[in-house]
């Protein structure tokens, strides 16, 4: 497969503190990547830093997608060659609606006029997928959502904005049971397409049983410290991470079991 | 407290022998109409020399005659003349006039030392002869005009360069479908012309002359504005705008605009527009007057945008009687320095004013602008809301008085203003001045300061929205709250406005 993302020892810094410490990674087109590590390792900086968001910097190495070295792109370029990262804790915009929201995004990266009628059948489509009610198209981007709303949405925008390489960023926490049903259910069939590739970021188990990663990365402190296939998964989803710690020598820390 | 009652009220039986007035004056003005065009093509008169002077674009190279400085009592005596005003119109100018002379500049707020009262003083006057055209019009301000898409014939106007016919058509339309309810809508010379008993009631009743400086300076040498008075129990369903009679004389500098709403009637009328107007004279004091009568309803909504030069010192009020309601809705753009704070005094039980406003400081530019509300009377409401937004350097400060007096038990009052800063050389400030004199007062104020949020402009990005759009999207979103307040063309022109300035294309 051919190779839609390459990162060449990336190391970042924020305030002058190194976070990212030297990582390789490549994602082939059509490839699901699951990113797991204990909290405070690095999971988010990377996927940020890879979307370009400025508060990080990005001190040595390349990042190349579809073979194009793209260090010196801003964040909106990078979603123009169709990048796409869901975030955390997505902001709040007042004044500014879903739809209206959406329809301009959407227009900015096809670069073609879509009429209004056209769209917002579209995003009702979308939103009926992922069980968000009617009027949801009509409010302030994130604004009064509850946590499970704001997470759909940023699903949501994924589905309408139709990316190739998608990084989630923990799409599944704080969600209810149903809710993880529904949002790993609409990933997994955004990922039929095997066109798309992914990176995912997730302390949980259920939605990789949907969305089936083929590979799983380990970081932690930094570093990408194992690689491996499901199997992997399986091993961390048991055992927790102090095993590999004990391998690398690394102090070993408690309560590290995923969900 | 005012005698707000009208001597001359009017009603049906004096509808009829308005309407003939009317015919009659529309006939009038035709042939006058008529005449001037002729005229204009050889020769202007004298009076349209000063009409249009006061708004139109100075040439240095033509401008000859250089008049003794100052405002003197000579130049109001002139401009009364020119007028052909009753007596007490000019007693009431030489009386405000006095007032001015004996008046400093107020010692709070934007410095206004280097405005050259001399100066301005010599362009008042009525007989400086200027002549303008479109090709003096300065660059960046056309520059604008074609980036707002303004159509050709507003720009004769914008521009300060003349009258504009197609306007003038739909104004007169409009006024024939008003005059059939019994409204009058006319230029406030023909106001006093023609309805000189209402005129001579009301004017400068509202707004006194001696309230600061400007306001006595607009009382001596107002010239334009508007007057529209609603009969009892009419609803005017259509926005009433200014701007289609923006071509009056004297519009744009110290007009004078009086509004009366009577008992159950309601009007919505709209004044300004979005481009910027350029004037020659850097000084902009107009004065607008609101009464709002028992149950009657006022919406009041302005789009203000200066040239880079000007200082608008504009003074707006409103009394408001039992249950009526005043809304303003106010955007201030441009200008070199603005002190705008439209006042409502609430002087009958259940009388009610909402404000919403939204103000936008550029380089160079502070714009010191906010609200006032008197509650006089019990058990009366008012709402103010505020947006300001600075960037590249500028000052945003939102200034308000919100005054509740010992006999108005049972008010409410509520206050809500957000400073949005775009970099962190623009400054955003709140000065609210709140005096409660009895304690049965519902009262909230709400004051929020804050900085663009870098990781919202990321996230915006992230979505493939250059960082201006991003930008943009975030202080369209900010000005939602005022732009959905506006008609739908005039909430398009704001937002279009808001990317100009965003862009710095605004000259």
């Amino acid at each position: 497969m051919s190779k839609m993302l390459e990162v060449n020892n990336l190391k970042v810094a924020v305030n002058d503190t190194e976070i990212i410490k030297g990582i390789d990674l490549e994602i082939g087109r059509g490839e699901v990547h699951v990113l797991m590590g204990p909290n405070g390792a690095g999971k988010s900086t990377l996927a940020r830093t890879i979307m370009a968001d400025p508060q990080f910097e990005q001190v040595e190495g390349d990042i190349y997608f579809e073979g194009e070295n793209i260090n010196e792109l801003s964040a909106d370029e990078r979603a123009k060659l169709g990048i796409f990262l869901t975030f955390q804790n997505p902001l709040e915009v007042a004044g500014i609606s879903v739809e209206d929201f959406l329809r301009t995004t959407k227009i900015e990266l096809s670069g073609e006029d879509i009429s209004v009628l056209k769209f917002k059948r579209e995003l009702q489509n979308h939103m009926q997928e992922l069980d968000l009610d009617q009027t949801y198209a009509e409010r302030y981007l994130n604004v009064g959502f509850s946590g499970g709303e704001k997470k759909k949405g940023e699903i949501l925008q994924m589905t309408v904005l139709d990316p190739d390489l998608i990084m989630l960023d923990e799409p599944d926490s704080g969600l209810d049971v149903d809710a993880v049903k529904i949002v790993s259910q609409t990933v997994a069939d955004f990922l039929s397409d095997k066109n798309k590739s992914c990176l995912i970021i997730t302390h949980h188990s259920v939605i990789l049983e949907s969305v089936k990663p083929d590979f799983a990365h380990i970081l932690i402190d930094g570093k990408l410290v194992k690689q491996g296939g499901p199997e992997l998964i399986e091993r961390v989803n048991n055992e927790g991470y102090n095993w590999i710690r004990e391998e690398l020598g690394l102090e070993k820390v408690h309560d590290e079991v995923l969900a | 407290m005012l005698n707000t009652k009208p001597k001359q009220n009017i009603k049906q039986q004096d509808r009829e022998r308005i309407l003939a007035e009317k015919a009659a004056e529309r006939e009038i003005l035709k042939e006058a109409r008529r005449k001037e065009r002729a005229e204009k093509l050889k020769e202007r008169t004298y009076v349209e020399e000063f009409d249009r002077g006061v708004y139109d674009i100075k040439n240095p190279n033509r401008y000859e005659i250089m008049l003794s400085k100052g405002l003197s009592e000579e130049i109001v005596r002139e401009i009364s003349s020119i007028k052909n005003e009753p007596d007490w119109m000019l007693k009431k100018r030489l009386a405000a006039l006095e007032i001015y002379q004996k008046m400093e500049n107020p010692n709070w707020g934007p410095d206004l030392s280097e405005l050259d009262m001399d100066e301005i003083a010599t362009y008042i006057r009525p007989k400086a002869q200027m002549e303008s055209n479109w090709q003096e019009v300065p660059d960046e301000i056309r520059k604008t005009f074609e980036l707002l898409g303004i159509p050709e014939a507003e720009l004769d106007y914008l521009s300060g360069v003349g009258a504009q016919y197609d306007s003038e058509v739909v104004y007169h339309n409009m006024k024939d479908y008003l005059a059939l309810q019994g409204v009058v809508y006319t230029d406030f010379e023909s106001g006093v012309e023609q309805y000189p008993e209402i005129i001579r009631e009301y004017f400068g009743t509202c707004l006194k002359p001696n309230l600061h400086r400007y306001s006595a300076l607009h009382y001596a040498v107002w010239s334009g504005g508007s007057f529209v008075y609603v009969p009892e129990g009419v609803q005017v369903d259509i926005p009433l705008q200014s701007y289609f009679r923006m071509n009056a004389p004297g519009a744009g500098q110290f007009e004078h605009t009086l509004i009366i709403v009577e008992k159950g009637g309601s009007l919505h009328f709209i004044e300004g527009c979005s481009a910027p107007r350029y004037n020659t004279i850097n000084l902009h004091a107009g004065g607008v007057e609101l009464f709002v009568k028992e149950g009657a309803k006022l919406r009041y909504s302005t789009i203000e945008n200066w040239s880079r030069n000007m200082y608008n010192l504009n003074s707006k009020r409103a009394i408001v009687e039992k249950n009526g309601v005043i809304e303003w809705i106010s955007g201030s753009f441009g200008s070199r320095v603005s002190m705008l704070y439209p006042a409502s005094i609430l002087i009958g039980e259940g009388a009610r004013s909402e404000f919403t406003g939204i103000t936008f400081a550029g380089a160079g530019q502070t714009l010191d602008t906010g609200a006032q509300v008197v509650h006089k009377a019990p058990h009366t409401y008012s709402t103010v809301e505020t947006k300001s937004i600075s960037k590249g350097g500028g000052k945003a400060i939102y200034r308000s008085l919100v005054q509740v007096e010992e006999g108005a038990y049972g008010c409410k009052s509520n206050t809500d203003c957000q400073s949005l800063m775009l970099d962190a050389q623009s400054r955003g400030d709140t000065i609210p001045t709140i005096i409660l004199k009895n304690d049965d007062v519902d009262f909230g104020h709400e004051a929020k300061i804050g900085r663009i949020d870098d990781q919202a402009i990321f996230y915006l990005m992230s979505r493939g929205l250059s960082e201006e759009e991003a930008k943009a999207m975030i202080v369209r979103g900010f000005a939602e709250p005022v732009a959905k307040e506006l008609p739908l063309e005039y909430a398009v022109e704001m937002n279009e406005l808001i990317n100009l300035e965003l862009k710095g294309a605004i000259g």
